[in-house]
């Protein structure tokens, strides 16, 4: 991209109420849409508010909606976005508006507390170590590489469209509970309140959550699916409970 | 704490500030899935022309009762009532009909291109309930791995309508025929072998699945093919089609089989 001038809709205003303001600014080769916000910041609205941290798309902060699409601005290329017509950055939609781009995103912390925590099972050698296989780590290790930027509970639509924050914890915790449900040393059991306080059968596999991640984690293939598997096991498959009865009743007269 | 006072009020329906031609996807789904459901349940209802020698159609197969030499167990049983219309492909077509409305992929295809929930990502939806799988009727999804079973039965029969397509009146042989059903086969197993079911029961359940080798191999080619789902669904969904019109349309004479050996 050479030298233009690229010219920008940004969202301005608060929890009462704003709309999209005009900006223009000098784009050069390699910059991406933060560098352009923090040109409009420092040359024409020193009090347009936004979050940013690390300009390497690891910390998260940066989340925005760019020509309505959810997306980390430090990582948004000017080079890849249409710019004959303004391009158009908003703050994220599922959560209250702070201030211009900034969001309240602290229900998510909320959420993160009620999720039952990590309990491994009793270490495996005398000096309280534990044993795992690296591929059962490798599984769950995936959801780990979560930055928490938050862009697949914005575009999810139980909680964009539908805000149904008070049930469904959305796809960003349901792959927490994914990583901790699928761990090898846990032994915590967490489908009941999968099914009944998470909501995840709110989720309709409609994967704009697994479209937007930064980290490309494979949300609903890797994570909820199995998920969803796995509360079927528990409540809706009765030839699985009684192929499991029984496994465990032969399993127990086997070791006696 | 509920948010959903002071979350952004809902978008209309269709509203977005996307620029891309976002409703291009769930058209093309919707216009594929559409033609599907009217072929299919057409040729469905013919109960006829869906075999050509030892050739069957995979929409007819098995064909429990029927006149054709594929039956199993004869014609049309005498109990059937008369009112009610008869064709073998009415007896089966249910089993892979209800594995596909609830595979995990479909599911979340369609529930875009027909239900508008939501029509793309970050468009507005036409509704303001919503109630997902929660609750009736969608819950009834979970019975997708009951599906499952019978679609993995249907792959071995279906694989032994290939045996059957090897030999001719006139003794073994391969004719194109052969090789459409032959490939039928292959695209269904590739479906079926990469669901999300199936991929849960034969070790996915398991937090420790590396211990047993066995089911972690296993985990490991269904996860290989559900990586690509979806093309697996499109491409075998094509080809059941295409499978049911090739043996069709030679049955009607339209086309001629040739025989390559
Ligand atoms: S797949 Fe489920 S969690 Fe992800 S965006 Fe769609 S409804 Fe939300
Ligand atoms: S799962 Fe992906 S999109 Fe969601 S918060 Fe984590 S990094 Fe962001
Ligand atoms: S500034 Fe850290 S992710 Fe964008
Ligand atoms: S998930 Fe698609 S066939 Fe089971």
């Amino acid at each position: 991209m050479s030298d233009q001038t690229v010219h920008f809709k940004i969202w301005r205003g608060d929890a009462k109420g704003g709309g999209f303001r005009d900006y223009s600014t000098e784009c050069t080769e390699g910059m991406v849409v933060l560098d352009a916000v923090h040109d409009v910041q420092r040359e024409q609205a020193v009090d347009l508010a936004c979050r940013w941290n690390c300009k390497a798309g690891k910390c998260g902060s940066c989340s925005a909606e760019i020509n309505g699409l959810p997306k980390l601005m430090c990582m948004a290329r000017l080079s890849e976005l249409p710019t004959e017509k303004p391009i158009t950055i908003e703050p994220i939609k599922a959560f209250p508006i702070v201030k211009d781009l900034i969001t309240d995103v602290s229900w998510n912390f909320e959420v993160k507390k009620r999720i039952k925590k990590f309990k491994p099972r009793p270490p495996d050698a005398p000096d309280g170590t534990w044993r795992m296989q690296q591929e059962d780590i490798d599984r769950v290790q995936e959801f780990r590489k979560c930055i928490e930027c938050f862009l697949c509970q914005d575009v999810c639509h139980v909680l964009r469209d539908h805000h149904l924050h008070d049930r469904f914890i959305g796809p960003r915790f349901l792959i927490y509970a994914a990583a901790l449900e699928m761990h090898p040393l846990d032994v915590e059991d967490r489908t009941d309140e999968l099914r009944n306080a998470h909501g995840i059968g709110y989720c309709n596999i409609t994967k704009c959550c697994t479209k937007v991640c930064p980290e490309n984690i494979q949300i609903t293939d890797n994570g909820i699916i199995p998920l969803k598997e796995r509360v079927v096991d528990k409540f809706y498959d009765p030839l699985g409970w009684i192929w499991r009865a029984w496994k465990k009743k032969s399993d127990r007269t086997r070791k006696p | 704490m509920s948010h959903a006072e002071i979350a952004a009020p809902p978008r209309a329906f269709g509203q977005t500030m996307r620029r891309d031609v976002w409703w291009l996807q769930p058209a093309l789904v919707f216009c594929g899935l559409s033609i599907f459901i009217v072929y299919s349940t057409w040729a469905a209802f013919q109960g006829a022309n869906y075999f050509f020698g030892n050739y069957v159609s995979p929409f007819y197969s098995p064909e429990l009762f029927g006149s054709s030499p594929h039956s199993w167990f004869g014609p049309k049983p005498g109990w059937w009532p008369n009112w009610l219309l008869f064709s073998p492909a009415l007896l089966i077509l249910w089993a892979p009909g209800g594995f596909r409305l609830t595979c995990y992929y479909y599911r979340g295809a369609y529930y875009k291109a027909f239900w508008a929930d939501p029509p793309a990502c970050t468009v507005g939806e036409p509704r303001s309930t919503y109630w997902g799988e929660r609750s009736f009727p969608l819950i009834m999804q979970n019975v997708h791995r009951y599906f499952l079973y019978i679609a993995l039965i249907f792959i071995g029969i279906l694989a032994y309508d290939v045996w059957k397509a090897l030999w001719f009146a006139n003794g073994f042989g391969i004719g194109v025929g052969t090789i459409v059903l032959a490939i039928n086969v292959v695209l269904l197993g590739g479906y079926t072998f990469g669901c999300h079911s199936l991929r849960h029961l034969i070790g996915g359940f398991r937090d420790n699945l590396a211990r047993s080798t066995t089911s972690f191999a296993c985990y490991r080619c269904v996860s290989c093919l559900n990586k690509r789902h979806m093309l697996w669904a499109w491409m075998s969904l094509f080809w059941v089609g295409f499978s049911d019109l090739y043996v069709r349309l030679c049955s009607l004479g339209v086309w001629h089989d040739f025989r390559i050996i």
